[in-house]
């Protein structure tokens, strides 16, 4: 039985395109931010993940991409990786490595570093990426927020295209750091 | 044959929502963003919530009838 499709299950296609016009342009990357607050404020408005259970564009790709391009193995993610302490620490050192690039960021707003044409992959892997800056406005830092933005998206992707292939499609959604923030927003707004 | 109704473990539960987009009765619900629960009413058993769950939270339990 097929559920008829709603607009935003078509989402997958915009987190594709968000993907592919970093490639070409850096400062496109900004618009990952969407990807930070709309869950944020469904949550802490609204009390419920509904960004994770309609509009994830992410989760669509994976699930699309594990299953019906059949690319996931299926098997059970293991018991450490859905464990609180996995999850929260996994969002704590998300949390930790953004605020770092927040501060190279400042750093190159401030002056006090130059601009860096390079994505890092998996906090480690500096990857050349000087064909997708075009100049920038106001200031470079503008730019380097782009880089840093893009590599947190793209280190998310790589991860979780990983794990989709190991274990079920959508295995990035047990440890996503948004879905373990939204969740823990929902639990302490329903506790009353 | 005994009934089968889905069972989440709501402890491990992420509410990621993958068994509330597969379930062909529309028997899964998230309403706190905290965990999905089940209409055991709707609920047919049918296993599709439980293949899809990313975190392997959901056991069919079998009913004595």
């Amino acid at each position: 039985m097929n559920k008829k499709k709603k607009w935003y299950d078509y989402l997958w296609v915009v987190s594709l395109t968000y993907l592919i016009l970093g490639f070409f342009n850096i400062l496109f990357a900004w618009l990952g931010l969407f990807c930070f607050f709309i869950p944020l404020i469904i949550s802490i408005a609204k009390g419920n993940k509904s960004y994770c259970n309609r509009y994830c564009g992410r989760g669509q790709l994976f699930a699309l991409a594990g299953g019906r391009f059949g690319l996931s193995r299926k098997k059970d993610i293991p018991g450490w990786m859905k464990s609180g302490v996995f999850r929260y620490g996994f969002l704590t050192f998300f949390f930790v490595m953004f605020f770092l690039m927040l501060w190279n960021t400042y750093l190159v707003f401030a002056g006090a570093k130059d601009l860096s044409m390079a994505v890092t992959l998996l906090w480690t892997f500096k990857v050349p990426w000087h064909w997708a800056y075009h100049g920038t406005f106001f200031s470079h830092g503008v730019a380097q927020f782009a880089f840093g933005f893009y590599s947190v998206m793209l280190t998310s992707t790589v991860l979780g295209f990983f794990t989709m292939i190991l274990f079920k499609p959508r295995s990035w959604c047990v440890y996503c750091p948004m879905g373990t923030m939204t969740q823990l927003i929902c639990k302490l707004k329903n506790k009353s | 044959m005994a009934k089968r109704k889905a069972l989440v473990s709501t402890r491990l539960c992420v509410a990621c929502g993958c068994c509330m987009k597969v379930c062909p009765k529309n028997a899964i619900s998230i309403p706190k963003g905290i965990f999905a629960q089940v209409d055991r009413e709707l609920c047919v058993g049918c296993g599709k919530c439980m293949k899809e769950c990313p975190a392997s939270v959901i056991t069919l339990e079998v009913l004595e009838s």
